[in-house]
């Protein structure tokens, strides 16, 4: 990007202001995101500095909003902090159990995601596919289809597809379904919403990543003697793994901050950390969804890290060679 | 022929010489052998494909299925009214209703109200006529007991507005259990008393103007981007690969944080005490009373999808930016071009394709946004997702919802095929 040394002074000019607007973008891009992470420190509920906070006086700051992301929703938030307390936190808490909703529904459609997806994507990218470009057209559209849509089908089906009470269907399935024998309301419900939504994820990297695949290492593998489950996962696996990694993230991603489908079809008992957030703005918002935001910017900034590491692993070991 | 060394030595060619057709080693004829080949071939990558494939028809496709058909489908008042639904069948549209039609209707009330169905009837009505609901429960409580002929007059006693004509024609429009009247609806149409499509009231004209506000608004989001992120993806795609990589990760850090999150401090920016602001007021552009409002309006939207929109159109440019060779303009400007003349004829065209999949990319995504107008958008910020989830939550008009979502998705569809075309769905690129 240098300027050659034959430039006119107006290239000059037009070269710097370039580079100060490009700046000015950069900052636009990324000043929204970073500036929560001081204002969740306010002692004050406002969504300003305060002149403590500008000249940094220490008194100007405090975890005030972090201690009420556990204590919110506690049977007795001013007990000791001992034991019981802890125990109280983390039966009551709302933001805990949030967190905790958030986790289990995230790693189960991740699991389904994963699986389901990588299988597709091997499929996919086999030369000898069917119907290629349309069945991947298919398996991609929950990116493409607004979520409102997707959230409005699958409340209609989730209240229709129930099991009739009584039946010895119900009775296997008691455990996954609500009271009525339905999806609507259930953990399972939203566990599938999440593993469609995150299972385009899973084929956009797995298919990138197998691209680069050679399939003559499969057949390789093949004459000497391995089976088709030894080639996969000795030869296969361990090649498109970053690949995967990847993927399963973005899918884990995408659940993690999935709202409308959760407003949707879950109940409160699915009470997730976007949809305690989406809830915390539309009521009252206090600095508290500032600190939950600020630990979400954190846990964000680990996933880009983890998935650019992979991605450069990836690189390496498939023997691409950065452009 | 095959001799032993010969690679193909398993395809033999029988003893009829050159003519005879090619079998394989065991006898069979090869291409039969190797059409079944490709065809095991075929089916275990499909074999791999189709758990995925079921899922998603059972998770995703068979209930969009059902909403579509929930939009041409509502038989709250066919089921429930069926002797006036007869009627209207028998009858040209503009008939007046004679002693006969309302003798059904006194029927089927109080059938109905003795079903306790009456209120779906109303509601069914409401939607073609805002305010009929108590008519209908109303005259429900009282033909319960039983109602006596001449019904005509007996029902107008009850109340005057069954002799309403335009209260017939919405019942003559509700009296199909099949109906377009709710897509009539989405795009402001109604059908009159004498069965002609016209536009409603208006003062009830919205839909129109929601679409077109929502396509306005992803237009101007997706111009936003363009202008904002194409200086980016260049600066980008000519530093040199180490410092690119840096730089790049101030644009995927916002890819990766959560939407609300990022909503949220948009929200907490473009407050009227928000940072903006009081930004604004230390640098002297306003004074304190002059205070901008940029939020729960169309501004706030606007910054807020581009905002996040940002990365999607960043990507795209960026990896066709890349391979565009630098000699190119080089060539232009030594052949006596200006900077700008080897931008506009020469290195802008070659962007295209990325500026193609970014634009359309960030378009599909806008048209279908839900979150950031509910939450930013204030009443001249809603889009058409905002109204489908208000009659999904609010008015419960869930046949009506489940139309302008037919109508949205239909072009949504029609974009990610346009984007299929001319991108390739294998192109679409995450970070």
């Amino acid at each position: 990007m240098a300027l050659p040394t034959y430039a006119t002074p107006l290239e000059r000019i037009w070269h710097w202001t370039y580079l100060v607007i490009c700046t000015l973008i950069f900052i636009l891009l990324i000043a929204p995101i970073l500036i929560i992470i001081p204002l969740s420190f306010n002692t004050e509920p406002y969504f300003t500095f305060t002149k403590d906070m500008l000249s940094l006086k220490p008194e100007g700051f405090s975890m005030r909003w972090y201690d009420s992301l556990m204590t919110f929703g506690m049977a007795q938030p001013g007990a000791p902090r001992d034991a019981a307390w802890f125990a109280d936190m983390w039966a009551n808490a709302k933001w805990v159990n949030a967190a905790k909703n958030s986790i289990i529904i995230g790693v189960c459609s991740t699991i389904l995601a994963t699986v389901l997806g990588t299988l597709a994507a091997l499929g996919l990218s086999r030369p000898e596919m069917p119907f290629r470009r349309l069945i991947m057209a298919t398996l991609i559209s929950p990116m493409i289809v607004p979520l409102i849509i997707t959230a409005t089908g699958l409340f209609f089906f989730y209240s229709s597809a129930c099991v009739p009470q009584g039946s010895w269907a119900h009775s296997i399935l008691r455990p996954v379904l609500s009271n009525s024998g339905c999806l609507a309301n259930t953990y399972l419900g939203v566990i599938l919403a999440h593993a469609t939504l995150g299972i385009p994820f899973v084929i956009i990297t797995v298919t990138a990543t197998l691209v680069g695949f050679d399939q003559s290492l499969n057949r390789a593998a093949a004459s000497l003697g391995a089976n088709p489950r030894t080639t996969f996962f000795r030869v296969t696996m361990p090649l498109i793994l970053p690949g995967v990694i990847s993927g399963a993230l973005f899918a884990f991603v995408t659940s993690f901050d999935e709202v409308v489908a959760v407003l949707f079809i879950a109940g409160p008992e699915q009470q997730t950390i976007p949809r305690q957030m989406w809830n915390g703005i539309r009521e009252q918002i206090s600095p508290a969804i500032l600190a939950v935001a600020t630990l979400l910017v954190v846990f964000s900034i680990a996933l880009l890290t983890t998935v650019e590491l992979l991605r450069r692993r990836s690189e390496r070991i498939r023997g691409v060679t950065p452009r | 022929m095959a001799t032993p060394l010969d690679p193909h030595a398993a395809i033999a060619i029988e003893a009829g010489g050159v003519d005879g057709p090619l079998t394989t080693a065991d006898g069979q004829p090869l291409n039969r052998a190797l059409s079944r080949a490709s065809r095991k071939a075929r089916w275990r990558a499909f074999m791999l494909v189709a758990p995925l494939l079921l899922f998603i028809v059972v998770t995703f496709a068979f209930p969009i299925g059902q909403m579509l058909y929930r939009s041409i489908h509502n038989d709250g008042f066919a089921a429930n009214m069926p002797q006036l639904s007869e009627w209207f069948a028998e009858t040209e549209p503009g008939t007046t209703p004679d002693e006969a039609a309302f003798a059904a209707l006194a029927r089927d009330l109080q059938a109905s109200a003795e079903a306790r169905s009456i209120g779906i009837v109303g509601t069914r009505i409401n939607y073609e006529m805002p305010g009929t609901r108590s008519l209908f429960t109303s005259t429900g409580r009282k033909v319960r007991g039983g109602i006596e002929p001449p019904y005509r007059e007996a029902l107008l006693e009850i109340d005057e507005d069954w002799g309403d004509p335009s209260l017939w024609a919405s019942m003559r429009n509700s009296s199909t259990a099949y109906t377009d009247s709710f897509y009539l609806a989405s795009l402001d149409r109604t059908r009159n008393v004498e069965g002609d499509v016209v536009q409603v009231n208006e003062n009830r004209r919205v839909y129109i103007m929601l679409f077109l506000r929502t396509l306005w608004l992803s237009a101007l989001v997706t111009l936003m981007t363009f202008l904002l992120g194409f200086p980016i993806a260049h600066l980008l795609a000519t530093l040199p690969l180490r410092r690119s990589n840096l730089l790049m990760i101030l644009v995927l850090l916002p890819f990766w944080t959560s939407l609300l999150v990022r909503t949220t401090s948009w929200m907490v920016l473009l407050q009227q005490q928000g940072v903006v602001n009081d930004l604004l007021i230390w640098l002297g552009v306003i004074d304190n009373g002059g205070r901008l409002k940029m939020m729960y309006n169309q501004i706030g939207t606007i910054i807020a999808m581009t905002h996040i929109l940002l990365p999607f159109m960043i990507l795209p440019l960026y990896s066709v930016m890349r391979t565009i060779n630098p000699s190119y303009v080089r060539a232009a400007k030594s052949l006596g071009a200006t900077s700008w003349t080897a931008f506009r004829r020469i290195y802008f065209p070659q962007t295209l394709p990325g500026l193609g999949a970014g634009a359309l990319l960030v378009f599909i995504l806008a048209v279908g946004y839900y979150i950031t107008p509910a939450l930013v958008g204030g009443a001249s910020g809603q889009l058409i997702s905002n109204m489908i989830a208000e009659h999904m939550t609010g008015t419960l008009n869930w046949s009506m919802a489940a139309a302008l979502a037919a109508i949205l998705l239909g072009g949504v569809l029609i974009l990610y095929w346009v984007y299929d075309r001319l991108v390739g769905i294998d192109n679409l690129k995450l970070g």
